[in-house]
């Protein structure tokens, strides 16, 4: 069929169009809270997206340089809060590092479970949200459950639910209580039960599947150019895994694979962070092996370790040991060191710049979600509004650290 | 572990290379900061280096303890090699108190850019070349650099008040005649906005 109006210009025939900016977030219960995106429509799809931090921000780096250094262990409690005992230990790590000390090896196995049990319950959180978003709910009660039990054995050994401030330079606050193996051991089987539950709910789901297979693609090389790292640039292909390339405070004794995806897209990330739940219970079960039942937690070094508080008590040289590290800190040496550890998100690096005294000079947090979050422009251009959902879900970005 | 990348470094910029250690086991480049990003350049392409990774980009003030007072640090690990490598600039406020400036390194790794965002928000280094450099943790109305070490911790900032009037002006889009965020609400929002006192206005009340 002809057009009718053979005589008019095509100026004429077009309407004049002007993109349309829509506004997600702050206030958006798909953004956490914490981000606001702009973007600029054609129809439905993105054009153009300005991703927008810093919502959440409170100075963290700013506060870690007024107090000693154990007294930044609260603060980094509180970058990651889906996962704070990763947190504490990439701190401590940080320290030791400069200090030169080894913790023990009942502390490093205690600290590869708690900071595995950690990563679980950063990935389920994740996940789970990702799918009510999705609008998925189930899976996400089934996850909460799953997290709750892990909550509890946290609750036993630190006395918090979330915000343990439970990591020490050279070693922990507390050995692990007596039944702490058997708890870990009876949880574990639940937990993972309820995860395949919730997985089996979704994984199949034609509704899920639309939303999540082929949707927010990154390439390896882009990934690595923007800094990803974790679950997100494994998702690409790229086997990076820092407790495996950079093995630190015992991982290498334990077995574990590193899974990694095909595509990089929004299935991708969801199945390697399953992949990863099921790979932690396996190094947990190890760890629970090579833990001894006793021996000491922390190092033995009068000038970084508390002493205990019946000698404060009753000992002067306790009182004036305790006063020495509580009024003027570790005496970190001089200089800088940049140490990473593998979190929930991935690399989570602590440049640290010490001039020789109890206060650090300078703390540097390097989030993973920082650097993962700057890469959702990238993936939501092009993509149409619903994508933008899954894109974000499954970055798994986290308020607290990404805005320090 | 991987000095061997220090060694192509020196090799290849010669005086360029200011200085270089391992200092905990981290191998560091200090770097002049006219080469910043010839040397960024090279590290990325160079056979022996393959630094495509980029991980970290911060600033340190060392006011009152060295000179010059900035050192931007930049850490790179390459995948292939599985080696990591520190860079740094040592930069000065100019003597008429503008900010020191960088060269961008956005077109070597993109994720620089919100690192480099971050280091103009927190200590005011202006990168050149970058793309879009805007204050990204902080607001626009922000006055100062609150990671240097001579802005005091205690300090509080003045309250914003709203914004009006350009409301569909904001950044990043800047001036647009586009669709307003609002539609027909909008217009309604801003004549209330107009009718409302100002802040000068309440305080003359009182």
């Amino acid at each position: 069929m002809e057009p009718l109006d053979l005589e008019l210009d095509d100026g004429e025939i077009e309407l004049p169009t002007e993109p349309m900016r829509l506004n997600l977030g702050p206030s958006h219960p798909a953004m956490h809270g914490t981000v606001r995106i702009v973007v600029e429509l054609s129809g439905e799809t993105v054009t153009k997206a300005d991703v927008q931090v810093g919502f959440l921000h409170r100075g963290f780096e700013k506060m870690c340089e007024r107090g000693t250094f154990t007294q930044c262990f609260p603060y980094v409690d509180r970058l990651n809060y889906a996962s704070p005992l990763l947190n504490n230990v990439g701190f401590a790590l940080a320290v030791e590092k400069m200090l030169g000390v080894t913790v023990p090896v009942r502390c490093q196995y205690y600290r590869i479970i708690l900071g595995e049990l950690a990563r679980i319950c950063d990935h389920m959180v994740c996940s789970g949200a990702m799918c009510m978003e999705l609008g998925a709910f189930t899976p996400f009660l089934y996850l909460c459950k799953a997290r709750e039990m892990i909550w509890d054995i946290f609750e036993e050994e630190t006395g918090a639910r979330v915000t343990h401030s439970f990591g020490r330079v050279g070693g922990m606050a507390a050995p692990p209580t007596s039944d702490f193996k058997q708890a870990v051991r009876a949880t574990l089987p639940a937990v993972l039960a309820l995860v395949d539950d919730a997985e089996k709910l979704v994984v199949t789901n034609r509704i899920f599947l639309d939303r999540v297979d082929g949707v927010g693609i990154m390439s390896a090389a882009e990934a690595k150019a923007l800094g990803w790292t974790g679950v997100c640039l494994r998702s690409t292909g790229v086997a990076y895994d820092v407790r495996k390339s950079h093995p630190y405070s015992g991982y290498d004794t334990v077995e574990f694979d590193v899974p990694v995806g095909s595509r990089g897209d929004c299935y991708d990330r969801f199945m390697c962070r399953s992949e990863e739940v099921r790979q932690s219970v396996r190094i947990i079960g190890q760890a629970l092996a090579l833990l001894p039942d006793d021996g000491p937690v922390n190092v033995d070094d009068p000038r970084i370790v508390l002493p205990p508080k019946d000698e404060v008590y009753s000992t002067i040289e306790g009182t004036i040991q305790h006063f020495k590290i509580v009024m003027e800190g570790i005496k970190v040496p001089a200089g800088e060191c940049y140490s990473y550890t593998e979190a929930g998100n991935g690399e989570l690096g602590f440049y640290i710049v010490s001039d020789g005294s109890g206060t650090p000079w300078r703390v540097r947090i390097r989030p993973p979600c920082f650097a993962n979050t700057s890469g959702l422009a990238k993936l939501v251009t092009g993509a149409m509004i619903p994508d933008i959902v899954p894109c974000f879900g499954s970055i798994n970005m986290i308020g607290g650290e990404c805005d320090h | 572990m991987s000095h061997k990348v220090l060694e192509a470094l020196v090799e290849r910029f010669g005086a360029a290379i200011e200085e270089t250690h391992a200092q905990f086991g981290d191998d560091t480049a200090v770097v002049a900061p006219a080469h910043w990003h010839e040397v960024a350049l090279f590290l990325r392409d160079d056979p022996r280096c393959r630094m495509d990774m980029f991980v970290d980009l911060t600033c340190v003030d060392y006011l009152g303890r060295q000179e010059p007072r900035f050192e931007v640090v930049l850490h790179l690990r390459s995948c292939d090699k599985a080696q990591r490598v520190r860079l740094k600039a040592r930069l000065d406020d100019a003597a008429d108190g503008t900010a020191p400036a960088l060269a961008s390194v956005v077109d070597v790794w993109a994720g620089a850019n919100w690192f480099e965002r971050e280091t103009y928000d927190m200590f005011g280094v202006r990168f050149e070349g970058h793309p879009d450099l805007r204050r990204i943790l902080l607001y626009e109305e922000f006055v100062g650099h609150p990671l240097r070490k001579d802005y005091d911790a205690q300090k509080t900032q003045p309250l914003v008040a709203y914004r009006t009037g350009n409301v569909e002006k904001l950044l990043p889009f800047a001036a647009d005649e586009g669709m307003p965020f609002g539609r027909q609400t909008h217009h309604r929002w801003r004549d209330v906005e107009a009718t409302r006192p100002t802040p000068a206005e309440t305080e003359a009340e009182d």
